[in-house]
């Protein structure tokens, strides 16, 4: 499914990712930690097709194709969705009409018919009523005024309305009490199916006691240092990530 | 020096041009070199006007500067009013003046059109509008010009006590154009909407300027205007208040914010409070900036191509201004002119 190789990105000028591997099968789980700075949000900003992360060297594929050659859109369109850590506002544009257009974009893309309003109004409810989101709130804005929490669980929904192959989630954890977690969790963890991969991106162990991953991964200093099964995580928890910053240096 | 001189007398050296402050930005001399022929009678439009799906008391025609020339409505009288100064013809030149009056408590609510269905005109049109006491005007304006012609348009507000004033006026922009708004301001509680969009492409030219002359106490005046330029299009937005010596407990606010979609694009932009009274609160903001590349990228991670997603985000900048229109049937003609404008953008939106 994901495949990543020798990745080597640079922003600014300054290479943050320094040789990064990942291979990430259909129907697992993968988590990658690291401290601050390891290059994580470079990561799934670089996979996502933001512009301004200079691949200087490397390769990264979804199920073949050359992720790397396609725009953002054309990406998405392929099936993979990256969880924002901190979801912009869009002013002025109903959430439910962004999501349509997304959609409907991505259909287009990838030569489907676009989805009928009543079909789409039918999915939104069914599956705002899963995450507890008030129907009336996907009315308004995307975004704007929402909180933290919110945020979040409209990145969800989202996730779960354009039905994307992999996803990634970026820092989903931070700014979440406990009861959004666990709500934004199931959410992801519906979402979970033999024929879908996700990376889940995060600097606590926390959000792995919800989201139970298959392999934990250790990104420090721009390279994947460790990889082991769902124990590495908590063995972090206990050493911290001192142990790896010989490798970062 | 005045377009209307210009044209009575046929001299082009009459102009307004850079040399003259007030239009340092929109030289109309060194864009009309010879005034064209006036313009002959014009034919009754087939085609609707931008508010035809609002059902109005009354519509007015105005054709190459030819139709009604007064409107007036009684004490208490309500009414709306669809008002459409066309221009049929190619390369001619016209004047249009028309006087509105508003008795005490009349309520007005005017859907004005200036539709270009010629080209290369020269148009002026000069309302004179006059505001009784507690009588309160909505004027909505689309300019829907073409790009190769010159046209100013002109009003002179004078409202009295307990008037209101909302205007929010709309343009694509044409090869030059000026929408000039001239309000004296009573205070006494009469309160003035002063509102904007404008979204220019190509080689467009639109100035929008506005003067606010508070010369009483007690009044207020709230104005926003935002727009977009892409291509080598062209915006101004000139905005002045005036508080006169004793026009107290006035209370201003003026906001420009603008975005530049294109290297070749500009914005001149001039805001100017002119106080002379001690106990005011005045304020303006004026922002010039480009599309936030955050915001993009989020839209286009989700599958929406890069010039639906600058569209998408112009779009929405605009709406801000329009959400303040508050009959819901012209916010919604408001809204498909703007949303009417967002595709086929080229190097920008």
């Amino acid at each position: 499914m994901l495949s990543v190789s020798n990745l080597h990105v640079a922003v600014g000028g300054t290479e943050i990712l320094k040789g990064l591997s990942l291979e990430i099968p259909a129907g697992e789980v993968h988590a990658v930690m690291g401290p601050n700075g390891a290059g994580k949000s470079t990561l799934s900003y670089t996979l996502a097709g933001r512009q301004g992360y200079e691949v200087t060297e490397g390769s990264a594929s979804l199920n073949g194709e050359d992720l790397l050659a396609m725009a953002a859109n054309e990406r998405a369109a392929r099936g993979l969705f990256l969880s924002f850590q901190y979801p912009l506002e869009i002013p002025g544009v109903p959430s439910l009409t962004f999501i349509r257009t997304a959609l409907n974009a991505q259909r287009k893309a990838r030569g489907e018919d676009e989805i009928g309003a009543p079909a789409f109004l039918k999915l939104a409810r069914e599956q705002a009523a899963k995450l507890k989101i008030e129907f009336d709130m996907l009315k308004r804005p995307l975004n704007v005024g929402f909180s933290g929490g919110e945020k979040k669980r409209m990145e969800i929904f989202q996730m779960a309305m354009l039905s994307p192959q992999f996803l990634i989630l970026d820092e989903t954890d931070s700014g979440l009490d406990i009861d959004a977690l666990r709500i934004v969790s199931e959410g992801v963890n519906a979402l979970r199916s033999s024929e879908r991969g996700m990376l889940v991106i995060t600097h606590y162990q926390r959000l792995l006691d919800y989201i139970k991953p298959d392999r934990v991964h250790v990104l420090a200093g721009g390279k994947i240092v460790a990889s082991g099964g769902p124990e590495l995580a908590l063995e972090l928890e206990d050493t911290g990530y001192d142990r790896f910053a010989p490798a970062a240096a | 020096m005045s377009l209307s001189e210009a044209l009575k007398s046929r001299d082009a050296s009459l102009l307004p041009s850079r040399r003259d402050e007030a239009w340092r930005y929109t030289d109309l001399r060194a864009a009309v070199r010879v005034i064209p022929e006036p313009s002959p009678l014009g034919t009754v439009p087939t085609t609707l006007g931008p508010f035809a799906a609002i059902k109005a008391d009354r519509s007015l025609v105005i054709i190459n500067g030819r139709g009604p020339e007064v409107l007036s409505l009684d004490a208490g009288q309500v009414l709306c009013v669809e008002l459409r100064l066309v221009a049929d013809r190619h390369t001619t030149s016209h004047q249009s003046d028309l006087r509105i009056d508003l008795a005490s408590g009349a309520q007005l609510t005017l859907l004005e059109s200036h539709e270009g269905l010629g080209s290369a005109y020269l148009s002026s049109a000069n309302l004179t509008i006059h505001l009784a006491e507690g009588a309160s005007l909505e004027r909505v304006v689309i300019l829907d010009e073409p790009s190769d012609a010159v046209s100013v348009i002109t009003a002179d507000i004078t409202l009295s006590p307990g008037a209101s004033l909302k205007q929010t006026v709309l343009t694509k922009g044409a090869m030059r154009q000026r929408f000039e708004t001239q309000v004296t301001h009573p205070g006494g509680g009469a309160n003035v909407r002063l509102d904007g969009v404008y979204m220019l492409a190509d080689k467009c030219h639109a100035d929008l300027t506005t003067v606010v002359n508070h010369v009483g106490p007690g009044g207020t005046t709230d104005q926003l205007t935002k727009g977009a330029v892409r291509d080598a299009s062209r915006a101004v937005f000139q905005g002045q208040i005036q508080v006169t010596p004793g026009a107290d407990q006035t209370d201003a606010r003026m906001g420009h914010h603008a975005l530049i979609l294109s290297d070749r694009a500009e914005i001149d932009a001039k805001p100017e409070l002119e106080i002379f009274a001690d106990d005011v609160s005045c304020a303006h903001g004026n922002t010039v900036g480009a599309l936030d590349e955050d915001a993009l990228f989020y839209i286009c991670s989700r599958g929406v191509p890069l010039e639906e997603a600058r569209a998408m985000l112009v779009q929405a900048f605009g709406l801000e201004v329009i959400d303040r229109i508050e009959t819901e049937a012209v916010r919604q003609v408001a809204q498909a002119w703007l949303a009417g404008l967002g595709a086929g953008g080229s190097d920008g939106l």
